[in-house]
């Protein structure tokens, strides 16, 4: 009860839900209870500790080897002289990745100004290109450079798929980027790049959770955010307690996860074999 | 044999051989099919998503040639376009099959906000596009991913474990041995994503299985990725092989040899010499 706040408006809804339930519950779908529980708990979960991390509770997250070499990428580039080269995926504003994706590059672009590095973002979506200006805007701002900013660090080439790898590629071999950096959606291009960005002795880090694409960027780049790691950098690389808040929210998130997989597994052996208890696929089945 | 499909087999090879001359070096050839692919793709791609998603999809929504009134104000508005734009605004409305709808005069502002970026000053108008988008995506792709990713993975990792039917071995079909991997893949898969601790101790152990799961996942995805990599190049080297023949005048062993020539010469008089980087990256 470390949040009294939390409580009390958690208790008024939960009030409000059982006078609506009492009173026969109208526009209710019965047969997708599971999803309303699902969201509620989960949105629960991480606005709790959201909520107790803005309160200055410190929570641990385990050191992830491909964030903290993303800043040695860009200080191995400032050394050599060379620019940095972002890909932010070849996918819209509306994927989860690219987002993640723009996210990471504001703290790149903090990086390049911070060391005068030049940045190159490539990019294969109008509406990501305005997004990723913005960010990197943003960034030079707040490291007091807007003088090293200018718009065409960050430039559309395309929106065909590997019509963009093969731009990308031709950038890649006459700049000689010291530092490949791989954020976003990405499909079958992803393994061009990263063996172009291999061949020129680039530093590449990668992160996506296009899960057919981890393989390639595994055997290419020197570290790969897969996955939930990639979604986590942005908690990790600004440590603004709102996000390390989210992370550990979503960690709690899959404990539960875990629980119900163990507790759905005894309740249907229970069930389907001595009857005992009811169908937990059935309930689980969103109709 | 036409002569447009003549011409079309030589660009068709001289734009293959120049992508794969980028395997030796970048070179003129694979920077001119290169550059080539880009631009044409930027403008194609401007002109596909105009011609099947603004005009029908946007304007055909707004001024649909089924309500078309010469005397409304809304169509003499169109009108004034159509004036200047018969193509994409023809006369009598838009013809694509819609009826009117108003509520797409919210895409249709919100597209205007993302042109305003051509404006300095109120470029900012920009930011409630892509705004739009982001959110939207957000909520829409929320259920989506909870049923499919949450709930359908504890639905389908939930096996019947006491199920007489089912066999203990088999690789291929259902078995209870097949549902214990998939049990314990998922179980420690999730715990390697678990960031609020110190790998150490049993969950380092746990943790280990679930990358070793994960590794062996990404394998065979990368195993089954190469595989449809190489039925594309095949696909690539059979029209090579078709453009071969006398009925394209030889084009695939014409224009190897021209680029083995230019190539092979062009490295001769470099040789000694590495590739020079381009200025701009020095700086």
């Amino acid at each position: 009860m470390k949040d009294k706040q939390f409580w009390l408006v958690t208790g008024g809804l939960a009030l409000a839900f059982l006078i609506f339930w009492i009173a026969g519950h109208p526009y209710f779908n019965a047969d997708r209870v599971v999803m309303f529980i699902a969201i509620v708990a989960i949105g629960a979960t991480l606005l709790y500790n959201i909520r107790m991390a803005k309160r200055g509770e410190k929570f641990y997250l385990r050191p992830i080897p491909g964030l903290k070499a993303i800043e040695e990428a860009v200080g191995r580039s400032t050394e050599m002289g060379k620019p940095v080269l972002y890909v932010p995926g070849i996918m819209d504003m509306d994927q989860v990745e690219t987002v993640a994706g723009v996210i990471i590059l504001g703290h790149v672009a903090k990086m390049t100004a911070r060391y005068e590095t030049s940045l190159n973002v490539p990019v294969s979506r109008s509406i990501v290109m305005k997004a990723a200006r913005e960010t990197c805007h943003e960034s030079y701002m707040l490291e007091g450079r807007p003088d090293l900013f200018h718009d065409d660090m960050v430039h559309y080439l395309t929106d065909d798929q590997f019509a963009y790898a093969a731009g990308v590629n031709g950038i890649m071999v006459r700049e000689k980027p010291a530092a490949c950096l791989y954020m976003g959606k990405f499909y079958a291009e992803s393994l061009i790049l990263a063996e172009t960005g291999n061949s020129i002795g680039a530093i590449q880090i990668a992160g996506t959770a296009s899960q057919a694409q981890i393989p390639f960027f595994v055997t290419a780049c020197d570290y790969t955010l897969i996955g939930e790691e990639f979604f986590a950098a942005s908690a990790y690389l600004s440590q603004k307690p709102e996000l390390i808040g989210g992370v550990r929210g979503q960690d709690m998130v899959k404990l539960g996860v875990i629980s119900v997989i163990l507790l759905a597994t005894v309740l249907r052996v229970l069930y389907e074999t001595w009857g005992i208890g009811f169908d937990v696929i059935k309930l689980l089945t969103v109709q | 044999m036409s002569s447009t499909a003549i011409l079309g087999a030589w660009i068709a090879v001289f734009l293959t051989f120049g992508i794969f001359s980028y395997l030796y070096k970048d070179n003129p050839f694979y920077k001119m099919a290169e550059h080539l692919f880009v631009g044409v793709s930027a403008g194609y791609w401007a002109s596909i998503f105009f011609w099947t998603q603004i005009q029908p999809g946007l304007f055909g929504r707004l001024w649909p040639a089924s309500e078309f009134s010469a005397d409304s104000f809304w169509y003499k508005i169109y009108n004034g376009f159509s004036f200047f734009l018969p193509t994409v605004f023809p006369e009598g409305g838009i013809d694509k099959g819609h009826d009117m709808h108003l509520i797409y005069l919210i895409p249709f502002a919100l597209g205007m906000m993302m042109l305003l970026s051509l404006i300095p000053k109120i470029s900012w108008f920009a930011r409630w596009g892509i705004a739009y988008t982001v959110g939207m995506a957000a909520g829409l792709r929320a259920y989506g991913f909870l049923n499919s990713n949450v709930i359908g993975q504890i639905k389908g990792t939930a096996a019947n474990f006491a199920d007489p039917n089912l066999p203990f071995w088999s690789l291929t079909s259902p078995s209870i041995f097949n549902s214990i991997v998939i049990l314990v893949g998922t179980i420690t898969g999730l715990l390697y994503f678990y960031f609020s601790k110190e790998h150490k101790g049993m969950l380092g152990k746990i943790s280990k299985v679930g990358i070793y799961f994960l590794m062996i996942s990404f394998g065979a995805s990368f195993g089954f990725a190469v595989m449809g990599r190489i039925s594309l190049l095949i696909g690539r080297f059979v029209d090579l092989i078709k453009y071969s023949g006398s009925q394209f005048h030889h084009a695939t062993i014409w224009i190897l040899v021209i680029m083995l020539i230019i190539l092979g010469y062009d490295a001769y008089r470099n040789r000694g010499k590495n590739t020079p980087v381009s200025e701009d990256a020095v700086q």
